[in-house]
């Protein structure tokens, strides 16, 4: 590890080392290496570990695998039957990945705050974020990719009249249509902004905090990092969580039909 | 920290991934979870099901029990009654054979009675024929006189 250079930075440089992105590209045409590369790798994970579970399930007595997979499956389909009431051949697998998927985001932030850059640093990588959701364009791209799917199946179920209908006398009626216009628009675009802000948030912020925790002496570490890890396991499920119980609830209220 | 063109890199991933379980993973596992609900509801039916023949076997058993006690006493009771039957038609049968021995044996006598008689009676005619030849010499002529020496026997019988 490149103590020396940190020590060189001071405390601030060395967060600063920390949470910067591996990136190639100027403006807007930039891309995060690292976000994108962490975030394939753990969707392919994701899609390894349950294309195994999905080519050897059986309905006769599962596998540890499938076993696995099918309580996932099963809590997921759960959650999806309690707040959807309609048909979609979309809405669980969607909420199954994104569960799994922002969950693997989160589980990277567990791994100590130094060991993956620094063995990319070894490797002449000088930068490294490990944790995808500490990256605004990961969250963005899962929560407006859902505001997508919002604004698609709101116009599919009520068509886009009934949708503009909705937009525009909801909920104060016809007389005060600009204001139910603005209302509804604001409440729209907040559903995608807060759901990637929550997640990038609280995960920004524990990285935060053990990047803090690792700047002090070694001996203090580990009753610091220590409650904090355990204390984030819970966070980071409960992110994943309500990222796709949001999702799960916006696309039913998408369905709805006033 | 901006927003760049990572945001379209991620958001292609997420529609493959998305897309990927919709079609390929969720279908395979949902489906053997119904097929194994189902599996396990139809085996509870089943047990249930059989739980309920065999308290239906019990009664039918105790029936089928009954039937089988109530039919062997009757046979029972219908052997005895036979058993009666067959002693008392042999009693019968040995004093109908008793009379009717009795009977030959009475035939028999009189038969031998009457045979005896009529050697007798056929030794007396001749005995009288042949005294009266010596009473009255050859006067007498045996086929001339059968009709009176008939008479005479029949007389003696």
């Amino acid at each position: 590890m490149s103590t020396e250079a940190h020590a060189a930075q001071g405390a601030t440089g060395y967060i600063i080392h920390h949470l910067t992105s591996l990136s190639v590209g100027e403006g807007f045409w930039r891309l995060n290496l690292d976000t994108l590369f962490f975030s394939v790798v753990l969707g392919a994970i994701f899609v390894w570990f349950f294309k195994r579970a999905a080519d050897k399930a059986t309905s006769g007595v599962p596998g540890l695998v499938q076993n696995f997979a099918e309580l996932l499956i099963e809590f997921v389909d759960g959650q999806v039957k309690d707040t959807f009431h309609g048909k979609s051949q979309l809405i669980a697998p969607l909420a199954l990945t994104i569960f799994c998927w922002v969950f693997l985001f989160n589980l990277m932030d567990l791994f100590p705050v130094d060991i993956l850059p620094g063995i990319a640093g070894l490797m002449g990588v000088e930068y490294l974020r490990v944790v995808p959701s500490t990256d605004l364009n990961a969250t963005f791209a899962m929560s407006i990719s859902v505001f997508c799917l919002i604004i698609f199946y709101s116009i599919k179920v009520k068509g886009p009249i009934g949708f503009a209908k909705e937009l525009m006398f909801q909920p104060f009626g016809p007389w005060l249509t600009p204001f139910n216009l603005l209302l509804k628009l604001v409440e729209e675009i907040a559903k995608p902004i807060s759901l990637a802000l929550r997640l990038f948030g609280n995960l920004y912020a524990g990285e935060l905090i053990f990047i803090l925790i690792a700047l002090l002496p070694w001996y203090i570490q580990p009753l610091l990092s220590f409650p904090w890890a355990i204390f984030h396991i819970l966070i980071i499920t409960l992110q994943a969580f309500i990222f796709m119980v949001l999702t799960i609830v916006y696309l039913s209220m998408a369905h709805e039909d006033h | 920290m901006s927003i760049n063109a990572t945001l379209i890199g991620q958001m292609i991933t997420f529609a493959l991934l998305v897309w990927f379980t919709m079609k390929y993973i969720w279908p395979p596992l949902f489906d053997s979870l119904e097929e194994r609900k189902k599996k396990i509801a139809d085996g509870l039916a089943a047990a249930e099901k059989g739980q309920e023949q065999i308290v239906l076997a019990e009664k039918k058993a105790i029936i089928v029990l009954k039937e089988a006690k109530d039919r062997s006493a009757e046979i029972v009771s219908l052997a005895q009654k036979r058993a009666n039957e067959i002693v008392e038609e042999s009693k019968e049968n040995a004093k109908h054979e008793g009379a009717r021995l009795i009977l030959s044996a009475k035939a028999q006598i009189d038969q031998e009675i009457q045979q005896a008689k009529d050697g007798l009676r056929q030794e007396v005619t001749s005995l009288a024929l042949a005294a009266a030849q010596q009473i009255l010499g050859a006067e007498i002529d045996k086929a001339k006189h059968q009709d009176i020496l008939n008479k005479v026997s029949n007389q003696l019988g």
